[in-house]
């Protein structure tokens, strides 16, 4: 019955290939690709970066982390022949991500059914975007960069998270630590250096405010004063009228939560002239400009700032990432590892191993299959170490660091371990 | 007995004046009065830190001022908003950070100047960035005039309009393609130091500020000067009130907007390297927002008014500075734009009346 079925439908189409041929002569290679499709199962898989702009040189090695993990494969996961497609959600106007981009990018992969993985975005305010449109398609998600707490759990702005997620289905994943403990090695280690009094400011983006929100609950706790916090404008000329203002309340440290590309140099220069040197004023901030660029538009300024990352630095992986990194330098001799690459190998490898286990138990690569894969991942074996994703998609990795710029670069300060909550 | 008699008809007159207002100016009037009560109170209580932010703000407000006067330069004369003022202003500051690398396209004409010079090679490497910007930035002007704007001079308003928002795209995209994506950084070539160290340590003016009221005070004059003293200055004037009626007398109309596009020019490039030196870095972007609050800027003063752009400038950069500190940082763009809408609701010609900049610039 089943057969007789299939030769009907190939005799159809053989009959109209002819036919299209007969006609036009062009066509007929349509008509035959139908008949042989669905032998080799392919699916594809995309990332979405912020490619143009000041963090273009660390996103670009995340690009080049998925193509060295698909690569290794030969762009198999497993039986699975894999495409990959690297998109940008930066514009070169805003020189950072944009709203209607990273939209854009969502939805129109939503609509192709081709499409079973997405590999990002970077910023947390982009994935508050992405993450809802996504959800209602069923594709699965796996970020390496996003450390808003409010994506996957509560305590960020009311209604987080469950707005992300219309279809009441999680379908979002991120393999570095999210910023509560972030904000929770931050205040350790501000409260190792003495500090007792402390001023906030954020960037007024969904990373920041969350960011600056997760510091204030951890400074509190840690018994850190806060003495004020303050949304700043990432387009204005100077803070100079801000930093006159502090420097009254004489903190022992200013913390910034926000990236680089919201003026974040241009607050170090002024906090400095404003008389609160990085000696007597320590300066914090959070991963956001933990790149060149900060160091690059703040000069002299940046020198003695703290800085944490939500993950470990390459040189303080485990032996599997050591493995890694020389990997990627041998296939990438002119690109610099940025501390985020590696975990942009990890998201693309633990999702294509999410596509190979989603293709050996349903004998087809669907979208609900990678996400039911995915999301199940316990004692993952990769670069970082031995990790799980929780029910929330959150790593249980618990190992941060903090780096500190000295003579113009980025140094390993030291590894901060946070409690699991 | 005289004495007591005037003081009465002009207190009477005083009360007609009130009894003539409106109710709406009445109560504008009471709020701006309420607002400078509030201030001075704030200012009693601790007067270093209102008379530091006061510093701040005229500092912030004459960087801004000096970019108003290039737009209200412009509208003065062909009544035109050129919105690639505010780029041109931008690629003055790349201008200037160029110049104190010391190299251009690959070529080192000489050692980077940067906080390690020495002092006189320092000021020589200031003078020398802000001529060369200043150079610059008028010639671009003056190029985006002759290409863009005179072409279109007879053709509808809005078409010039689109093409001076198209202008600053290209300037803005310039920049992007020159200097990159990210914030970079400016030499600190001027010290830091508080010049009141030694007397008190309750106000803080650093030289930075008083390097940007010695560059922007003699432009000042100089500009008003050329405008009110010399013969290129009265044709000025004289196409701003009747173009037809001045080439009738023989003034070369065409010339005489290039000056005016020139000298916008060259006071968008100094303020750019102005910037760059204060502030510390500058960006691909700058342009636009501080293009949108000079331009704000010109019309709270009264846009083609000369003098009304640096009242407006300043009045901007002090309630900036005001509601940093006594506000809070996230509601200075509202204070500010609400400032505006309050004044043009009551002056819609602005502070001090949109009079033709070339008019002799403002004054009652």
């Amino acid at each position: 019955m089943g057969r007789r079925r299939v030769g009907t439908i190939m005799a159809l189409g053989v009959a109209a290939a002819l036919f299209v041929a007969g006609c036009g002569g062009e066509g007929g290679e349509q008509g035959s690709g139908g008949g042989g499709g669905g032998d080799d199962p392919t699916a594809t898989i995309v990332s979405d970066l912020p490619l143009q702009g000041s963090s273009r040189a660390r996103q670009e090695t995340i690009a080049n982390a998925v193509t060295l993990a698909l690569e290794e494969r030969d762009y198999m996961a497993g039986d699975v022949q894999i495409e990959y497609v690297s998109q940008d959600d930066a514009t070169a106007q805003a020189g950072k991500w944009d709203e209607a981009r990273c939209a854009e990018n969502a939805q129109s992969a939503a609509q192709d059914e081709e499409i079973v993985g997405w590999i990002g975005p970077y910023n947390s305010g982009c994935a508050a975007i992405q993450i809802p449109i996504l959800n209602e398609a069923g594709l699965a998600m796996v970020s390496h960069g996003n450390t808003a707490v409010g994506l996957t759990k509560p305590g960020g702005e009311p209604g987080e998270p469950e707005r992300y997620y219309p279809t009441g289905e999680r379908n979002y994943t991120r393999v570095i630590a999210a910023d509560d403990k972030q904000a929770r090695a931050g205040a350790t280690w501000m409260s190792d250096l003495g500090v007792q009094s402390v001023y906030i400011l954020d960037d007024q983006e969904t990373f920041g405010v969350g960011m600056a929100d997760q510091i204030q609950q951890s400074a509190e706790a840690t018994g850190i004063q806060v003495l004020g916090r303050e949304g700043i404008d990432g387009n204005a000329a100077n803070y100079r009228s801000l930093m006159a203002q502090i420097a009254q309340l004489n903190p022992d440290a200013i913390y910034f939560a926000g990236i680089t590309q919201n003026n974040a140099g241009q607050i170090v220069i002024d906090k400095v002239g404003a008389g609160m040197s990085n000696e007597d004023v320590l300066f914090m901030g959070s991963e956001g400009i933990l790149e060149e660029a900060f160091i690059e538009a703040a000069g002299d300024a940046a020198e003695g700032s703290y800085i944490t990352f939500s993950g470990l630095p390459a040189s303080e992986l485990p032996g599997t990432g050591q493995e890694f990194v020389e990997r990627y330098q041998e296939r990438f001799p002119d690109s610099e590892l940025d501390p985020l690459t590696a975990y942009g190998y990890e998201a693309a490898n633990v999702l294509l191993d999410a596509i190979e286990n989603a293709y050996n138990a349903d004998g087809e690569v669907t979208r609900e299959g990678v996400l039911r894969e995915l999301t199940a991942t316990r004692d993952y074996d990769g670069v970082l170490g031995t990790w799980s994703f929780d029910e929330n998609g959150d790593t249980t990795l618990t190992e941060l660091s903090g780096q500190r710029v000295r003579n113009g670069e980025f140094e390993l300060d030291r590894v901060i371990t946070v409690e699991e909550t | 007995m005289t004495t007591t008699q005037e003081a009465k008809s002009r207190g009477a007159a005083l009360l007609d004046g009130i009894k003539a207002s409106s109710w709406s100016s009445r109560l504008a009037v009471a709020i701006v009065a309420a607002l400078v009560v509030l201030l001075l109170i704030q200012a009693v209580q601790d007067p270093g830190q209102f008379v530091s932010q006061l510093l701040i703000g005229i500092t912030n407000g004459a960087i801004i001022a000096l970019i108003a006067l290039g737009y209200t330069l412009v509208y003065g004369i062909v009544e035109l908003i050129n919105f690639a003022h505010g780029d041109n202003f931008m690629i003055g500051s790349f201008v200037g950070v160029t110049v104190l690398s010391g190299t251009f396209l690959g070529l080192g004409f000489f050692a980077p100047i940067d906080a390690g010079s020495g002092a006189g090679i320092k000021i020589v490497g200031v003078i020398l960035a802000l001529i060369v910007a200043m150079i610059a930035c008028g010639l671009i002007n003056v190029g985006i005039e002759r290409i863009a704007y005179k072409p279109l001079r007879n053709s509808p308003r809005l078409a010039v309009l689109i093409t001076a928002i198209g202008m600053s795209f290209i300037l803005q995209n310039l920049g992007l393609v020159w200097k990159g994506p990210s914030q970079i950084s400016f030499p600190g070539l001027i010290s830091d130091a508080n010049i009141f160290a030694g007397i008190t340590d309750a106000v803080a003016y650093r030289w930075k500020d008083l390097f940007v009221i010695l560059v922007t005070v003699p432009l000042l004059i100089g500009l008003s000067y050329f405008i009110r003293g010399t013969r290129q200055g009265k044709a000025m004037r004289a196409v701003a009130q009747d173009k037809e009626a001045a080439a009738m007398m023989g003034i070369n109309v065409n010339r005489t907007i290039s000056v005016a596009f020139l000298l916008g020019g060259i006071l968008a490039g100094a303020s750019g390297v102005m910037f760059g030196l204060f502030n510390g870095t500058t960006v691909f972007d700058l342009g636009f927002r501080q293009g949108l609050y000079a331009f704000t800027a010109a019309v709270l003063g009264g846009i083609g008014n000369l003098t009304g752009a640096v009242v407006g400038g300043i009045l901007i950069g002090i309630i900036g500075a005001m509601n940093d500190q006594y506000i809070g940082v996230r509601w200075t763009d509202v204070v500010i734009f609400t400032v505006l809408i309050l004044v043009l609701v009551f002056r819609p010609r602005g502070l001090l009346g949109d009079r033709s900049a070339v008019q002799g610039g403002g004054g009652e």
